[in-house]
This record gives C-alpha cells, sequence and structure tokens, in this order.
C-alpha cells in the first residue's frame, strides 16, 4: 500500500517537473537576494550562508508542500482515495516520503547556489547532503500534515507558513547550526548534539503526525 | 452526582492552596504566629500548588457553560488577590539588593509565565479530550484557553522586554525561556487563525486539536534547542533561594492570575459553546419540518 501510494506521488511529481524547476528558481532567487541584505562582504556572507540556504529552503518547501495536495483537492479526489479499502497512513507517508526526497533534492540542488554566491564551499560533501536529508525530514513531516488542513480551506498561502514556521524552529536551528559548522569547520567536534536534536525532531515527527493524519482526514 | 459537589471540592482544594501557599506566610510575617500545622515549607508550598492545580481544574472543567456566575466569582477572588499581592509588590516587599526597584516586575512576571503555560496545557488537555471523547465542551474550552494562553504568553514577552532593558541592557535576548514564549505566541495564534479559516465545525474542532497537541509537543524540543544555542536568563528560583518577604507578592498574584485565568477561560468557553450552538443548529426550516 505504501509503496503504491508513494509511487503515485513521485510520478505525479514527475509528469509536474516544470513546477519543481520554478520553486529551484524561486529558491535560487531568494539566494540571490539574501545578499543583498547584508551587503557585498565576502567574509559575513559565509558567516551567514548556512542560514541564507535553509530559510531559502523553507521559503521554498511552504510552495512544494501547499501545491501536493493539489490533485486530491480537484474532483474530491481525496475521499475517492480515502474510500479504498486501505490505510489513511500510506497515504500520509506515502505523501510525506515523496515531500521529503523532493524538498531533499532541491536542497541539494541550492547548494551549489549557496557554495557560488557565498564563497561557502566544503569538501565534506557526503555529511552536507546528510544534513540536508534530515533538516528537510523535519520540514516534510508537520508540512505534510498542515498542508493537508490548509488545502482545504480558504487562503491556504497564507495559512501554511503561519503554522508551520514557529512548528520547525528547532528544526531550522539544528539544521543551519550543524550546516555552518560542516562549511565554516568544526574543531570542537559540536555537530553531534545537532544532529541528535534534528534525529529526535524527525522521529518525533514522523510517528506523531502519522498517527493524527487519520483524524485529519475524516470526513 | 449532584451538580454543586465538584464545586464544594474545588472551593475546598482552593481554600487549602491559599492557606499554606499565602496564609500561614501573611500570619508568620505580620503576627508572629505559626499556623502552619508542623509541616515545612517543602511540604507547604507542594500542598498548596497541588491543590491549588487541582482545584482550578475542576472549577474549570465542572462548569457547564450555562450560566457565567461561577466564573465572575472566582475572577472576582483573582483580581482581589492581584490587589494584594501588587500592594506588597509595589509598596511593603524591599527592593532587591542588586537590581533595586525594577526587580519589582519580578511579582507579576514570574506568574504570568507559570499561568501562560498552564494555559496552554489546558489546550493541550482538551485538545486530547475532545479527539477522545467528541465533546463540544472540549472544543469550545480548547478555543478560550488557547485564547487567554495567547493573551498571557503576549503579555509575558511584553515584561520580559521591560524587565531585560535595565537589567541586561537591550529589549529582547534570544535566551531560551524569552524566545520559546514567542515560538509558542505564534504557534498558537496560527492556530486561532486556523479556526477562523475553517466554516465547517467538525473540522474546525478536529484540525485545531491536532494542531494543539503537535504544537505542545514542540515546546520542550523549542526550550532545548534554543538553551544549546544560546543563554543569559537567569537560573528559575525555589522557595529556598527566594526570600521570605517576595513570598507574599509573588504567591498572592500567582494565586490570582490563575483565578483570573480560570474565570476567562470559562466565560470565553461559554461564549464559543454559544456559538457553537447556532453554527450546528438546523435551519428554521428543516426545524419546522421536525417538529411537525
Amino acid at each position: 500500500m505504501l509503496t503504491a501510494a508513494l509511487r503515485k506521488e513521485i510520478l505525479l511529481q514527475w509528469r509536474t517537473r516544470a513546477q519543481m524547476m520554478a520553486v529551484f528558481v524561486f529558491g535560487a532567487a531568494a539566494l540571490l537576494l539574501f545578499s543583498f541584505a547584508v551587503g557585498p562582504v565576502a567574509e559575513m556572507l559565509r558567516q551567514f550562508s548556512a542560514g541564507f540556504l535553509w530559510l531559502g529552503l523553507l521559503l521554498s518547501s511552504t510552495l512544494t508542500l501547499a501545491e501536493s495536495y493539489h490533485a486530491e483537492m480537484e474532483n474530491r479526489a481525496l475521499e475517492g482515495l480515502l474510500l479504498l479499502p486501505s490505510d489513511p497512513h500510506a497515504l500520509y507517508y506515502g505523501k510525506a516520503i515523496a515531500n521529503w526526497l523532493q524538498l531533499w533534492i532541491l536542497g541539494v540542488a541550492l547548494t551549489p547556489v549557496m557554495v557560488i554566491l557565498y564563497d561557502a564551499g566544503t569538501t565534506r560533501v557526503f555529511a552536507l547532503v546528510g544534513v540536508i536529508g534530515l533538516g528537510t525530514a523535519g520540514l516534510s513531516a508537520p508540512g505534510t500534515l498542515y498542508a493537508a488542513m490548509t488545502a482545504q480551506v480558504r487562503s491556504k498561502q497564507t495559512l501554511l507558513p503561519l503554522l508551520l514556521f514557529p512548528l520547525i524552529v528547532p528544526a531550522l536551528l539544528a539544521s543551519v547550526k550543524a550546516t555552518s559548522l560542516i562549511v565554516l569547520g568544526d574543531p570542537m567536534g559540536q555537530i553531534r548534539p545537532w544532529l541528535t536534536l534534528l534525529a529526535a525532531f524527525d522521529a518525533i515527527y514522523w510517528s506523531l503526525c502519522g498517527l493524527l493524519f487519520g483524524r485529519v482526514v475524516e470526513e | 452526582m449532584p451538580r454543586r459537589y465538584p464545586y464544594g471540592i474545588a472551593a475546598a482544594l482552593l481554600a487549602i492552596a491559599l492557606y499554606f501557599g499565602l496564609a500561614t506566610t501573611l500570619v508568620d510575617q505580620y503576627l508572629h504566629a505559626d499556623i502552619s500545622l508542623g509541616l515545612s515549607v517543602a511540604a507547604r508550598t507542594l500542598i498548596s500548588v497541588f491543590s491549588g492545580l487541582t482545584g482550578g481544574v475542576i472549577w474549570l472543567t465542572a462548569d457547564d457553560l450555562k450560566s457565567p456566575r461561577r466564573a465572575n466569582a472566582i475572577i472576582l477572588t483573582g483580581v482581589v488577590l492581584i490587589a494584594i499581592g501588587t500592594w506588597f509588590g509595589l509598596f511593603v516587599a524591599p527592593p532587591e539588593q542588586f537590581m533595586g526597584d525594577v526587580q519589582r516586575i519580578m511579582y507579576v512576571h514570574v506568574p504570568t509565565a507559570w499561568n501562560a503555560l498552564l494555559a496552554l496545557t489546558v489546550a493541550f488537555a482538551c485538545a486530547v479530550f475532545y479527539l477522545f471523547k467528541g465533546d463540544w465542551k472540549w472544543d469550545a474550552r480548547m478555543e478560550a484557553s488557547i485564547e487567554v494562553g495567547v493573551l498571557l504568553s503576549f503579555l509575558l514577552c511584553c515584561q520580559g522586554a521591560i524587565w531585560a532593558k535595565p537589567t541586561w541592557g537591550v529589549w529582547w535576548d534570544w535566551d531560551p525561556r524569552l524566545t520559546t514564549t514567542a515560538v509558542l505566541l505564534f504557534a498558537f495564534l496560527g492556530i486561532l487563525a486556523l479556526r477562523k479559516f475553517v466554516d465547517d465545525p467538525v473540522k474546525r474542532a478536529i484540525w485545531s486539536s491536532v494542531a494543539t497537541i503537535i504544537a505542545y509537543v514542540d515546546v520542550p524540543i523549542v526550550y532545548f534547542s534554543v538553551k544549546w544555542w544560546n543563554s543569559l536568563h537567569q537560573l528559575q528560583s525555589n522557595p529556598n533561594t527566594v526570600s521570605k518577604p517576595f513570598w507574599i507578592p509573588l504567591r498572592a498574584n500567582a494565586f490570582g492570575i490563575l483565578f483570573v485565568m480560570v474565570g476567562f477561560i470559562m466565560l470565553r468557553a461559554r461564549i464559543a459553546s454559544l456559538r457553537l450552538e447556532t453554527e450546528m443548529a438546523p435551519p428554521p426550516v428543516f426545524a419546522e419540518a421536525e417538529a411537525v
């Protein structure tokens, strides 16, 4: 069931890849704009690079998350899916995993933009990709749940960030810290607690949101 | 069980809380008599906190949201207590050794913090009860306690800023408790906004319960993440580190704000439940058809 749901989501995303491209351009444009807030001081831009990357990713994520229930809202397709003799949890996890992969790819794609614009290169590529994976997992679990609510109401574009942003403060904080330790160097070995925090956040929200999703979509 | 029963128990518990929390210290300070019944300070504090919380919660949950009488009664008691606390805090308690008169804001700041967290805890409990029981009263109470909690958190941020400027030299500091309060404020404001945007009362109740649970679980995570990130706030105090003249205003205000909070939640829940009734009522045409 989960694989079928996941397959459906990934297929949908692949067929609307133009949208993903547009979100990437949006994120890159945001990264470009952030540098104007600081000014052309290379050292300062490098200092803040991790924060900018994650803010860019966060802003783009509201677009992909809000869009992720688009197909379900047409012709009351969500009700049809719920009528299937299957578990709504599979629906949630399929969507959450698909959103996670999409955000992960987006984050990895935005990294070169960060490296070029802010001179924030690193050789620890795998560690960086791993941190982006953990951080985007923290965005997608509550994001997918909230998107299920906000997709069904008026002014969803306002409501989703309003609900999501305060909630993911710990994930954002830990991701920014971990990324910046990778980019700027970590002589004291401080990255471990931040990764633990991220992993704990992910574990709590991936299980809690899955538990509560059934109540959110029930009729 | 007769309807008056829970109120009797709650009133007794609140009286016990006031006796051990406030009266013993007052009598000890001004009449130099010992009415503590031989209990140690720690035991008295524990009894007072426990019975105060239980009494407040029983008073709050026993209400059938029909009449505002009991809410008004507890608000009145709370206002009297806050008046006592304010009088003692401003004119009786000595200025603090290091911070001087600035420190007097502590007498409202700390009780506000306790009660803000308590209001949001009540909201969380209401959300869980609603999801399991599906009783509309819990939905009304959840809406009320989120609103009161948001109000108290907002006051808390303002008081924190007012206290921070003369002592730390800045309006805002990225300290765990201050930052967590700000995050809480925005998280629960978001839930109130969600409630405004959803027209279907069933969906509104379920979704805001889910969002409340998710946001509440976030509180300790936010707290610890910000704590690792940065810290400057002074450590929490306990009865052993707070000297006796400071007890009376602190505790009078703590109980006062608790009582007012309980009363506000009851009044606001009554409004919410009245609105729910009109929303859920069948349109007049159907009502007539049913009557026939």
